[in-house]
């Protein structure tokens, strides 16, 4: 690359410009093109597989049983448990940010936890929620006495959020601290109480940080596929262990890439409902 | 007023308690010499000694980093150069185009990723393990490198270029003497991310690692089936005093080059690990 860029002559301004633009597109796109486009149509030829790699619609058919919808279903129910309970959470925790004394600070407090290795907090909870861990403890100490929490609904809940928190803050704290704070002196001049001017004002303004909130907790909450494992057991399954499943244990990899297929357009729609970020700032 | 604020303060700890709570359990039972991560029943440094004896352990450790570093640099590389052709792209539409692919990596699920790179590698015929992880932790750091990059090139201002070209530079010059010092910061971003995400990443190189070939993350996640062991504590507390290491001295970093050049939101930089 650097030997081609320099072999570029410099001539009039132009002329140079597009030149070296195919320069740097030609490596880029060709890069994309085998690792973005190439493996996304790979998975749906291979969708139209049975495990004895003969050509079939049956993955597909076979996808609209009772079986697949209910675990469609239930996967969907989940991310959207957590999406809601990280929003929850999230919401106010972003607009007390903002009115620390310290933002910045705070927030790289906040955001610290999600640099370190999903697989270390996630097994922490197995300890924590352990029959003897912390948890229990605590809930002996209260009086309510010791409860199976690991392999529940509950821990899987709520350990994906503690996973997704951060996510669903940083975006929300970046649409608060790009509101105008004469809008909220214009509304409370106008007579407006603290919580109608956060439900008229604050919070349509901030629409869509929580927006892209949602997106970057609801797509990767419809596919996890690990702390499902680890926390929930086998009970739960969800779009990402059905597929885990079927590439890496049954080796039915049509029927797994027919999943991903689902998946994928599921992705599309969310994004489309959520809108591109891009989009609506232009 | 004063209470109120008081009250926030108490919700912001509470999330702060709960966040950092079980990272800090972890690392008190790396100590606990006892066999479980309950009752502790006093000081040991057994658990750490164990890690450090265990060879295959710090092999796969070996791995992590070096997957984390090649990538990283590799998709640096990648990524500025892909970064400079979508600025380059006149046409509005175009780049919106290629920045929608861009995009495409980062919002997709690992799940979708890993399987789609499996069958990818398997029909190419590459060998499952240090290739296959390499490459498509290349692949899902080029695209986050573009990102972390590309409003260093909009900041910078075309008559620089224009100013390098009329003083006789050559292409090269204007890349390697005005480009790349002004986007530096970016560069450094986003070389960063790259590494973090490597050194993150479980879902996608669970797919595409085979057999003979180990990370970190995957590691811990077949010894955490099988229940809890101490060792995977004081691994993890070594994991997290080494993360915190990084994220700090980045901090520092960053706020260094910031001074340099004032005035600048910081907010972009701060992107997160996408896990």
């Amino acid at each position: 690359m650097s030997q081609a860029v320099s072999e570029a002559p410099a001539q009039g301004q132009g002329r140079a410009l597009s030149r070296s633009r195919n320069f740097y597109l030609v490596p880029y796109l060709l890069w994309m093109l085998l690792f973005v486009f190439a493996p996304i149509v790979l998975i749906v030829y291979d969708s139209l597989f049975d495990v004895e790699g003969a050509f079939t619609f049956s993955n597909y058919a076979h996808f609209f049983t009772p079986v697949y919808m209910k675990m469609t279903f239930s996967s969907f129910w989940y991310a959207f448990l957590i999406t809601a309970f990280s929003l929850l959470v999230g919401y106010p925790a972003a607009y007390l940010l903002t009115k620390t004394k310290h933002k910045q600070l705070w927030l790289l407090l906040i955001i610290l936890p999600s640099w370190i290795n999903l697989l270390l907090k996630t097994y922490a909870f197995i300890g924590l929620f352990g029959t003897y861990g912390a948890a229990n403890a605590l809930l002996q100490a209260i009086g309510i006495g010791r409860q199976q929490i690991l392999f529940t609904d509950f821990s899987f809940v709520f350990v994906s959020v503690y996973i997704f928190i951060p996510f669903m803050i940083l975006p929300i704290f970046n649409a608060l601290e790009e509101l105008n704070p004469s809008l909220l002196d214009a509304s409370r001049d106008l007579g407006a109480s603290t919580w109608t001017s956060f439900r008229r004002v604050v919070f349509p303004l901030t629409l869509n940080g929580v927006k892209s909130g949602c997106q970057a907790v609801f797509i990767p909450a419809l596919s996890l596929f690990m702390i499902t494992r680890l926390i929930a057991g086998s009970r739960i399954i969800t779009l990402g262990t059905a597929i885990e499943q079927h590439f890496l244990v049954t080796q039915d990899w049509g029927m797994g890439a027919t999943i991903a297929v689902f998946l994928i357009i599921a992705m599309v729609i969310i994004m489309v409902l959520t809108g591109s970020r891009g989009r609506t700032r232009r | 007023m004063n209470r109120k604020f008081k009250a926030s303060h108490l919700y912001l700890w509470l999330v702060f308690v709960v966040l950092y709570a079980p990272i800090l359990y972890l690392a008190y039972y790396s100590f606990n010499s006892g066999e479980t991560m309950h009752g502790f029943e006093g000081f040991t440094w057994h658990w750490y000694g164990e890690v450090f004896a265990d060879t295959r352990l710090l092999i796969i450790v070996l791995n992590t980093v070096v997957i984390a570093l090649f990538s990283s640099a590799i998709s640096t590389i990648l990524g500025v150069i892909g970064a400079i052709a979508i600025h380059r792209t006149r046409r509005l539409r175009r780049q919106n185009a290629l920045l929608s692919l861009n995009n495409v990596l980062i919002v997709s699920p690992d799940v979708i990723i890993g399987a789609s790179f499996l069958i990818f590698f398997t029909m190419l015929g590459i060998k499952l393990g240090f290739a296959s992880v390499l490459i498509s932790h290349i692949a899902f750091s080029v695209p986050i490198v573009v990102i972390m990059v590309l409003p260093r090139l909009k900041e910078m201002s075309p008559t620089l270029l224009d100013a390098a070209r009329d003083l006789g530079a050559t292409e090269w010059n204007v890349l390697t003497k005005v480009v790349l010092p002004v986007i530096k910061s970016g560069i450094f971003a986003g070389f960063f991310m790259a590494l973090t995400y490597s050194l993150d990443d479980f879902a996608v190189t669970f797919f595409v690692t085979g057999n003979g070939f180990t990370t970190l993350s995957v590691e811990i996640y077949s010894r955490a089936r099988q229940g809890v062991s101490l060792s995977i504590n004081a691994l993890s507390t070594l994991i997290f005093l080494f993360t915190m290491l990084l994220v700090v001295g980045y901090y520092f970093l960053s706020r260094r080059g910031q001074r340099a050049n004032a005035g600048r939101s910081r907010g972009a930089e701060w992107g997160l690990p996408n896990k």
